[in-house]
């Protein structure tokens, strides 16, 4: 069953593409597998009709914009809308090159929890109102959507675009009174040797294939330092400090820009819970700056600016 | 080839005995999945999973391992000079790998074990190695191997296949190195009369339980140009987002990189898997790449799976059909979908250049 | 088991700055263990890995040739990591090669034939090494006429000068060699032009018992193809030796593939026949 939603988004796109507003449209289109759904771009408005939006569209396409030289209208979530506003400060994309098809998002089925809730493979999976309906190992069974949602739309506060030239759907209701740090202050409230202890366990397992860094909208350096050879920043092998270094570093570079999309923790292939790398950071960017990554357009992150009055209580 | 009875109790009793004998690998849990690796002592063999995250490869060929060993000290007499890591290649037993990632390292061998050169650390982990199946009676969704040349039930690479039946298991003994496990383990029941059938029987039920196909009959047929230059590769690239995952999780992706690594007066030459996704893997010294951009690297991906191997080695598709890539790449690009665009492709003037 | 991995063991004889911009320079390399020297048994066109210890290895060809015994040379490039430290490395320092690796230019095919060799800038290595081999008094009589083209950009950046000279002196090679400019060197005598255009000028027609070796930069080979096939020159008559980033030089690591080839192993050296038909992947 089309949704509203998607029947909005692909009557906008092929308007636009028919009246070449733009020249490409960047969606999503029917996943070849149960709760997921591939990035697409079209650029004949015929192919709008294969357009999709629903609970398995978690991928941030802001992460397909940078270097992209045409007219680009682009389905936006919440999270990619913040992705976008970061892009436009950090010169990734031009603003009149857009058209941001705002889309109001209920957060995202997480596919991890879905298959452990089912314990198995899933053979099929659709969406029906708040529920999941999805078949395994034992048949059909019915899942409250809010029960698999990714971790990071539990705790979302921006469902709808922040930054966008069409909605394609109503606002919905933003989540209140949500606990966005609890799991930070978790790691906080522990001794040094058991957080270390803590990060050296979510790590293990770790393959270096970079699907985190790369499903990053924020990672889009042309040469990642653990991708330099002169100097050779980070060894290459599988040794304990050098993985660290590139969970570490990488944070740090998104410290104050992340917008907590999950994209990296959805793309790990062995289920590392990479956002406990970026999440106290995240933490204190609001508690330190008062600040959000891409809410406020064409303001730059606190890290990337000076300020006299920036605090400085952490340097000693 | 002979057909072997055992209890579950059987089962376990043997991986008890031939930790005297090998050393013993086997599916370890790890957060929400499995990957291979030493069964610690004491610990029980788990063959619940459907399969292991990561394929069986790294048992034989681990994603980062010592070469060479070098001494970069001028006082001692054979500085500069290398030396081959010191390695264990006592034998080895694989417990539980599935069907698809055994026959993988006969796919994966022409690569490392050819008339012109035999990588000795793969040659020397593989043939050290004895590896007891585990037949597929619940296959995932995203299993296609009987499309890309075997099955559930499939022995290729196999010493011994263990078929769960009834109370306990039919082991297929299916090569010398299997009738030496078997004795280590002490299994020796003969299987009942009728078990053959059984097995068959069992082997068709899972065979029709695949649904999931790959198509690449026609692409044989095919000129490898009139593949690389079609036209879909740009739209079938596009969700791309060029990590590797998917060629880490593979069975039969091979690639490594070759890096020195040196701490003070002691240099190592390592090996690390590599990926044909990533822009370093073809970059010049001068800055040029030929594999310049996103849509040149998925090409490459797929053309080795579906055509250059089969070109080269003589038929046949460079993947078992495991489907690991299918199911965890980040933004579904899936095998399956491309294989159909180059099977289907037919370049409008086959004459063209 | 032998393990292709595992280098010989040599020693830096001698370092010679080749290019005015000492970007180039060739080392000398004897044997630590001269028993090794039946090792490295090889012909001219194909390859090594020079590898220093805790810097990795580096693809380079074999400027030697396999007429000079006791030791065997490379020219190098300074670009990398590995090769700036080989840049600083010393007469009597230890260090290693493997090899020989990849195929080799068709000595077999070109015996009985005539053999031009088409060079520009740094990728003049292994065509030395396949002067050197031609002109050995053992193997003159095998070949016909042999043309040398030969182009770098200014007279100081040619490879192997003193040779170049000595062979210009004799009267069994036909040599051209040529510059792109030799403003400030009143004293050049030879050539002024690019490669392409001195190739059209000098180079013999192409017929069946003519076979042309080219080797260059990517810009060079672009114009000389369309010369060569002005000039006659069969696809098949064409020999190209190509370069692609490598590491393990066996055809085992996966990186340096051109369709189903590896340039490492299956190549370096192809026909411009055999790369009609592979994609531009180098």
């Amino acid at each position: 069953m089309t949704t509203q939603l998607t029947e909005n988004i692909r009557k906008i796109a092929a308007r636009l593409l028919s009246e070449k507003t733009v020249d490409a449209v960047i969606g999503f289109r029917e996943g070849s597998v149960p709760l997921m759904a591939e990035p697409v771009i079209i650029r004949d408005p015929k192919d709008a009709e294969g357009l999709v939006f629903d609970s398995f569209c978690g991928v941030n396409l802001a992460n397909y914009l940078p270097g992209r030289k045409e007219r680009i209208g682009i389905a936006a979530k919440g999270c990619d809308s913040r992705n976008i506003v970061t892009h436009l400060v950090e010169n990734q994309a031009k603003r009149e090159n857009l058209f941001i098809i705002g889309v109001p998002c209920t957060g995202m089925a997480d596919r991890r929890k879905v298959r452990k809730a089912l314990g198995g493979d899933v053979s099929s999976a659709r969406e029906e109102g708040d529920e999941i309906v999805a078949a395994g190992p034992a048949g059909e069974v019915r899942l409250a959507k809010k029960e698999v949602l990714q971790d990071n739309c539990k705790t979302c506060t921006h469902r709808n675009p922040v930054i966008s030239d069409e909605m394609a759907g109503e606002p919905v209701p933003e989540q209140e009174g949500v606990d966005r740090y609890a799991d930070v202050r978790a790691v906080e409230a522990l001794e040094n040797e058991a957080r270390w202890k803590h990060f050296e366990e979510i790590m293990s397992g770790c393959i270096r294939c970079y699907a985190c860094r790369n499903a990053c909208p924020l990672c889009y350096c042309p040469t990642c330092f653990v991708d330099d050879s002169k100097p050779q920043w980070v060894g290459k092998s599988l040794d304990k400090t050098d993985t660290r270094t590139f969970h570490f570093l990488r944070a740090f570079h998104c410290a104050g820009r992340c917008t907590d999309c999950g994209a990296c923790e959805r793309a790990c292939p062995v289920g590392i819970p990479v956002r406990q790398f970026t999440k106290k950071l995240l933490k204190d960017c609001e508690e330190l700056y008062g600040w959000e990554a891409g809410v406020l357009p064409g303001v730059r992150p606190p890290l990337d600016v000076f300020k006299l009055d920036d605090p400085q209580d952490f340097i000693r | 080839m002979r057909l072997l009875q055992l209890s579950h109790s059987d089962l376990t009793r043997g991986v008890e005995a031939l930790r005297k004998a090998f050393r013993v690998e086997a599916p370890l849990p790890e957060r929400d999945h499995f990957v291979f690796g030493p069964l610690p002592a004491g610990a029980a063999l788990d063959l619940s999973a459907a399969n292991t995250r990561l394929s069986a490869k790294s048992v034989i060929y681990p994603a980062s391992e010592k070469m060479l060993r070098v001494s970069l000290d001028p006082a001692k007499e054979d500085h500069h000079v290398y030396r081959e890591a010191d390695k264990d290649y006592s034998p080895r037993a694989v417990l539980g790998i599935r069907p698809c990632d055994a026959r993988a390292f006969t796919l994966v061998k022409p690569n490392f074990d050819n008339r012109e050169y035999r990588d000795p650390y793969w040659v020397r982990s593989y043939e050290c190695s004895t590896f007891v199946g585990l037949a597929c009676k619940s296959p995932c969704s995203t299993c296609f191997c009987t499309s890309a040349g075997g099955g559930p039930f499939d022995t290729a690479g196999l010493d011994v296949l263990l078929a769960e039946s009834g109370e306990g298991f039919i082991a297929q003994v299916l090569t010398e190195k299997g009738e030496a496990l078997a004795a280590a383990a002490g299994w020796s029941a003969a299987a009942p009369e009728g078990a053959e059938a059984a097995l068959s029987a069992m082997k068709a039920e899972a065979d029709a339980r695949i649904v999931s196909r790959i198509e690449t009959e026609k692409i044989p047929g095919k000129t490898i140009l009139s593949l690389f230059d079609a036209p879909f590769w740009d739209d079938a690239a596009f969700a791309c987002i060029n990590c590797g995952a998917c060629t880490y999780l593979c069975p039969t992706c091979w690639c490594f990189d070759i890096q020195d690594e040196a701490h003070e007066n002691e240099g190592v030459r390592m090996r690390n898997w590599d990926s044909c996704m990533f822009p370093l893997f073809t970059l010049h010294g001068s800055g040029h790449n030929p594999r310049p951009n996103k849509t040149a690297r998925v090409r490459q991906r797929f053309m080795h799976k579906l055509k250059y191997y089969g070109d080269k080695y003589g038929g046949g598709i460079h993947c078992t059909g495991c489907g690991r890539c299918v199911t965890h790449c980040p933004v579904n690009i899936d095998i399956r979908r491309i294989a159909s665009l180059m099977n289907g492709y037919e370049p409008d003037n086959a004459c063209a250049l | 088991m032998e393990n292709p991995y595992l280098p010989i063991p040599v020693r830096i004889d001698k370092v010679t700055i080749e290019t005015e911009d000492r970007n180039l320079k060739t080392f000398r390399f004897v044997y630590v263990n001269p028993a090794d020297e039946n090792r490295f048994q090889y012909k001219a066109g194909q390859f090594g890995e020079l590898s220093v210890s805790g810097k990795g290895e580096i693809p380079i060809g074999i400027a030697s040739s396999p007429t000079e015994k006791g030791f065997v040379m490379f020219t190098v490039n300074k670009v990398g990591l590995v090769s700036s430290a080989l840049h600083d490395m010393v007469e009597g320092d230890v260090m290693g090669i493997r090899g020989p690796l990849g195929n080799w230019y068709p000595w077999e095919t070109l015996e009985g034939k005539n053999v031009v060799i088409i060079g520009g800038g740094f990728a003049f290595t292994t065509l030395r090494s396949s002067i050197v081999m031609m002109l050995d008094p053992a193997n003159r009589g095998k070949f016909k006429d042999i043309h040398v083209v030969y182009g770098a950009r200014s007279p100081g950046m040619l490879l192997y000068r003193d040779e170049l000279a000595a062979w210009e002196a004799r009267d069994d090679i036909n040599m051209h060699i040529t510059v792109d400019s030799a403003k400030d060197q009143p004293d050049w005598k030879y050539n002024v032009g690019f490669v392409p255009a001195v190739t059209e000028a000098k180079a013999p027609k192409g017929d069946d018992d003519t076979y042309a070796i080219v080797c260059g930069p990517p810009v060079m080979i672009k114009f000389t193809q369309p010369v060569l096939d002005k000039l006659g020159y069969k696809h098949d008559h064409i020999i190209m030796s190509l370069e692609n980033r490598m590491k393990c030089g066996i055809g085992m690591c996966g990186r340096c593939n051109i369709g189903k080839d590896f340039v490492c192993k299956d190549g370096p050296v192809f026909t411009l026949e055999q790369l009609n038909k592979m994609p531009k992947e180098y």
